[in-house]
């Protein structure tokens, strides 16, 4: 014990005849430990974000949703009915055993109108279940209920922004609400707490944003709308025929997600004509996701592991010079009595200590990455708030997340580059013929 | 063979050292058949012309490199039968270096230097080790300066930490290599008069040497030439004394 802190002590003592070229050393291994826990950590934030808002979608659903067909296949004359219909979800829900609930979903934009105060969003019909599935919280009042649904009540349910909107002063709850376009009133039943957007899915599912709806029991909404849509876009007045937009379903367990998926498939193939349609998986996406992010944080390990090699080959090249330089010490330590081993374990001390100290100021810059994030970001937005609304949402938002392993993994990494950098110039340091190595000037 | 040498009261005994080695394919035969003995509390003057063998006798006798054949008897143990880690064992214990070119290791204090040997003996240093590197520090004229780097003292100072070093593990003998070869002629008589003190203290000094001057105050010179030995000759007091006279007189007066 007592040998080795010796000779540690002695290795800093080296280490400290050069300090400026041992601190670029270090600073090799530094970056190289830095940069590990750095990439890792930005790219689980990334990864980790992305799979919260496919989570937030929920792994146990299926959704089936309407998309618009390519307009080859709709007829050039009046309008074409669509997408899902409410026969072929009795269909889905009698058939299939592992369904748990489902939940029909129709949707469109609609003007909501409270005294003068106007507001464009979208209407959503849906059943009570919704809330739940799509994790809704209330701040008052209640969701939809199923008794409401049933008798087809003008009740709705805002949106936080909605309601921020249309009742700047008022409590909405209460109140009734206007949609100018089937000059109907609806009475506000409850109001929602602000819900962050779901992930956009490929084509077929956008972004989901949730900031402008209004709820409204699904069978109100067939009532008193009706399937046949017509609004006025850029001047000319455009349509549509849909029964359903969404169908939700859940699983009664998630390992029956994929197979329920198969069903659903089957029992929709009608669809695969008229391309009317899209199932969409969020565990299928998860699953996705997490290989999308285990291969970007693999691919980011690589290029971190990258400058710690170089960092090592710094240590290997430094200790080289080291080694010729210091030959006469190695010669006068030998004949004072060292052992191979002795100018061995002097020298892998050296490059352990190196790249340890590397190592532990990297890990403990690796720690500050979070703030250091955060604050670089605030410091760009405060000077370059341009460039910065025109990069993409990631680089805006993305919160790094330490990867617990990295900090134990670099650190040996950091010790094991010391050690393995380290044994070439030791053992050739100890190879030296004694004698020569006295005569070397 | 000689399994049962009589080795007390003897610091070395060197006994028919060969040492042949091959350069550019051609045999040298640097020691052709080397004997001689080292009692206690001698002090032996190495001489010889360069290609005498008298530096192949010094790496043996230092226990830096093997002979082809032969023994080298330290204590009970023959050094030329022995392993690296064993002659590096026998380095560290028993044999006291003294070095031309001082060599003592930079980034080390005086005091530091002085341990070295001991660190290699692989045990952790007791206190009275400790002391003993004061000690000794101070014996050689050196213990106001035990925290100074060798940069921060003169050639003769290091000489003298070079000299503590070599006596901290108390060793067999000391080995000195043209220890005032790269003295002043006033350095080099302080050096001498420190062996002449140790050697009166009872440590046994092997010194190798080129010069006549210093040859003449050791107790005896043993003279090789060829890879033998020319001749083993004592100094009578008379020599050495004389020898001590003449280097006081001609000393350069200080100005």
């Amino acid at each position: 014990m007592g040998l080795w802190l010796g000779t540690i002590q002695l290795g800093v003592k080296s280490l400290w005849l050069h300090p400026m070229r041992s601190i670029l050393t270090v600073l090799g291994i530094f970056i190289g430990v830095a940069s590990v826990i750095w990439l890792l950590a930005i790219s689980k934030g990334i990864g980790d974000e992305a799979q919260r808002q496919i989570e937030s979608l929920g792994a146990d659903t299926i959704m089936i949703r309407t998309v618009k067909p390519p307009s080859e296949k709709l007829s050039s004359q009046g309008l074409t009915p669509y997408g899902l219909t409410r026969e072929e979800y009795d269909m889905l829900v009698a058939t299939i055993p592992t369904v748990r609930s489902a939940i029909p979903i129709r949707e469109m934009r609609r003007q909501f109108q409270f005294k003068n105060r106007k507001l464009d969003g979208r209407l959503v019909g849906c059943t009570p279940e919704y809330a739940e599935v799509t994790k809704l919280e209330l701040t008052s009042g209640h969701f939809i209920t199923d008794a409401e649904n049933f008798a087809r009540d003008c009740h709705c349910v805002l949106s936080a922004k909605v309601a921020e909107k249309l009742f700047p002063y008022e409590d909405p709850v209460g109140q009734r609400i206007y949609m100018p376009e089937n000059q109907d009133f609806y009475l506000v039943v409850g109001v929602l707490k602000p819900k962050g957007a779901t992930a956009a899915i490929g084509g077929s599912m956008a972004a989901q944003d949730f900031s402008n709806d209004v709820y409204i029991p699904i069978r109100t909404l067939q009532q008193r709308i009706g399937d046949t849509v017509m609004t006025m876009r850029s001047g000319s007045r455009e349509g549509e025929i849909i029964e359903l937009n969404q169908i939700t379903l859940r699983c009664r367990d998630v390992t029956d997600v994929k197979k329920t998926a198969e069903l659903v498939g089957a029992a929709l193939d009608s669809h695969s004509k008229m391309e009317d349609i899209a199932v969409v998986v969020p565990l299928e996406l998860l699953e996705q996701a997490r290989t999308t992010r285990a291969m970007f944080m693999l691919f980011m390990g690589m290029i971190a592991a990258i400058s710690l090699l170089v960092g090592g080959i710094g240590i290997m090249n430094i200790m080289l010079a080291t080694v010729t330089e210091r030959t006469r010490e190695i010669g006068i330590r030998r004949a004072l009595g060292a052992k191979r081993r002795d100018i061995i374990r002097q020298f892998l001390v050296e490059t352990s200590v190196l790249s340890l100290t590397g190592g532990i100021t990297g890990i403990l810059f690796g720690l500050l990455c979070g703030p250091a994030v955060t604050m670089a970001r605030t410091l760009a937005n405060t000077w370059f708030e341009k460039q910065m609304m025109d990069l993409p949402e990631v680089v805006r938002t993305v919160q790094p997340s330490i990867v617990p392993e990295s900090i134990p993994g670099a650190f040996f990494i950091s010790l094991v580059v010391g050690l393995v950098f380290g044994i070439y110039p030791a053992t050739r340091a100890a190879k030296m013929n004694p004698i020569e190595a006295l005569r070397h000037e | 063979m000689s399994e049962t040498m009589e080795t007390d009261g003897y610091a070395c005994r060197v006994v028919d050292l060969k040492k042949e080695y091959v350069l550019k394919s051609e045999t040298v035969r640097a020691l052709r058949g080397v004997t001689f003995d080292i009692p206690v509390g001698d002090y032996v003057a190495i001489m010889g012309p360069s290609g005498s063998g008298k530096s192949t006798l010094l790496n043996v006798l230092g226990c830096l490199d093997q002979p082809t054949s032969g023994s080298l008897w330290l204590g009970n143990d023959d050094a030329a039968k022995m392993s690296d880690d064993e002659l590096a064992d026998i380095r560290s214990q028993r044999i006291g270096f003294v070095f031309q070119a001082y060599n003592l290791i930079q980034q080390l204090t005086v005091v530091e230097n002085i341990q070295v040997p001991l660190f290699y003996q692989g045990r952790p240093l007791s206190p009275e080790q400790r002391k003993r590197c004061h000690d000794l520090a101070k014996m050689v004229g050196l213990g106001d300066r035990l925290d100074h780097r060798p940069t921060q003292l003169s050639g003769g100072q290091q000489q003298r930490v070079a000299i503590a070093r070599s006596l901290v593990n108390d060793p067999y003998f000391i080995l000195a290599d043209e220890p005032t070869g790269n003295l002043d002629s006033r350095t080099t008589e302080e050096i001498l008069q420190l062996f002449e003190r140790l050697n009166n203290e009872g440590r046994t000094i092997i010194l190798v040497t080129h010069e006549d001057e210093v040859s003449k105050r050791a107790k005896r010179v043993v003279r090789l030439k060829d890879g033998r030995l020319q001749w083993d000759r004592i100094n009578s007091q008379e020599v050495r004394d004389e020898a001590a006279r003449y280097a006081l007189e001609n000393m350069p007066v200080e100005v």
